[in-house]
């Protein structure tokens, strides 16, 4: 039986591994955009959040530190605190996986986390 | 017609087949969503011996009986986005007459698994499975590259069987 020709084969698998090199590079090697963020008040977790809905949370933090955290735009801020020296406030809007706001006299950390990549199995 | 219903159903019952053995043995590689697609390989001589929308009717027929039987709702959806997408882009890549059964086979294995993990984005509502495309592109070429030699080998044997 004629199976056809041979020469799309090469072309084939050189696109299909150049597509999954980019990507490879797009996407391991660049810290990706975290799905959520974990609020853990003195190690016990306060609450999760996903980025991509606008939300804003007071977290009662420990020494009558309170933090103010806004969701926007996929990035989480502490916009507010009443701790002393506000460096959380400081430290800017997260939103890639890995990165925290840290509150040290509340013991307040907002950490982002990724998305689970799970895929189902198949049959 | 009667050497054709036997045929039919010696190829279901093949893939059927082959859908139990993966689920039983899957490969050992820690990866969820891996696997050879041996059924994939039934799907693939049926195109190349049967007409297209006769080959497609075993792929489906394949699905929906493995997924009545050993699966769930949920593995039977998966299955059927990723097969009937691969059967798409094999009919499609067989009639442009540029590949080998291979290079057919391997486009087959490839948007199986886009089909798969396009799914998963949809259900699990969260690009971050795009993390995976890398790795299942890879692997879907390599499976789809063997289930294509073995075709190779069979087709020229099984073509009296049309």
């Amino acid at each position: 039986m004629k199976t056809g020709r041979k020469k799309g084969d090469i072309w084939l698998v050189t696109a299909v591994l150049a597509v999954a090199l980019c990507l490879f590079l797009l996407l391991w090697l660049l810290p990706g955009d975290g799905a959520a963020v974990e609020v853990t008040v003195d190690g016990a977790v306060y609450a999760t959040l996903p980025l991509d809905t606008p939300t804003t949370l007071d977290i009662p933090g420990k020494n009558g530190c309170v933090g103010t955290l806004v969701i926007a735009d996929g990035r989480a801020t502490v916009t507010h605190a009443t701790c002393p020296d506000r460096l959380c406030v400081r430290m800017g809007p997260v939103s890639r996986a890995g990165q925290s706001i840290v509150c040290l006299p509340g013991r307040i950390v907002v950490t982002v986390v990724g998305g689970t990549p799970a895929v189902d199995g198949e049959v | 017609m009667k050497r054709k219903t036997a045929l039919y159903g010696l190829l279901v019952a093949l893939a059927f087949i082959f859908s139990y053995i993966e689920v039983l043995v899957p490969i050992p590689v820690g990866i969820p969503g891996i696997k050879l697609g041996l059924a994939n390989g039934v799907t693939l001589t049926a195109l190349y011996l049967l007409r297209p929308a006769d080959a497609l009717a075993v792929s489906v027929l394949r699905i929906l009986l493995a997924g009545l039987t050993f699966g769930s709702p949920m593995t039977m959806l998966y299955s059927l986005c990723g097969g009937l997408l691969s059967f798409a882009v094999m009919w499609l890549c067989r009639r442009s007459d540029r590949f080998s059964v291979v290079g057919v086979s391997i486009a087959g294995g490839v948007s199986h698994n886009i089909g798969q993990l396009a799914l998963a984005a949809v259900v699990l509502a969260t690009p971050a499975v795009a993390w995976y495309a890398p790795v299942l592109l890879v692997t879907g070429t390599v499976t789809g590259a063997l289930i294509g030699l073995v075709c190779r080998l069979l087709l020229p044997r099984l073509e009296k069987l049309r």
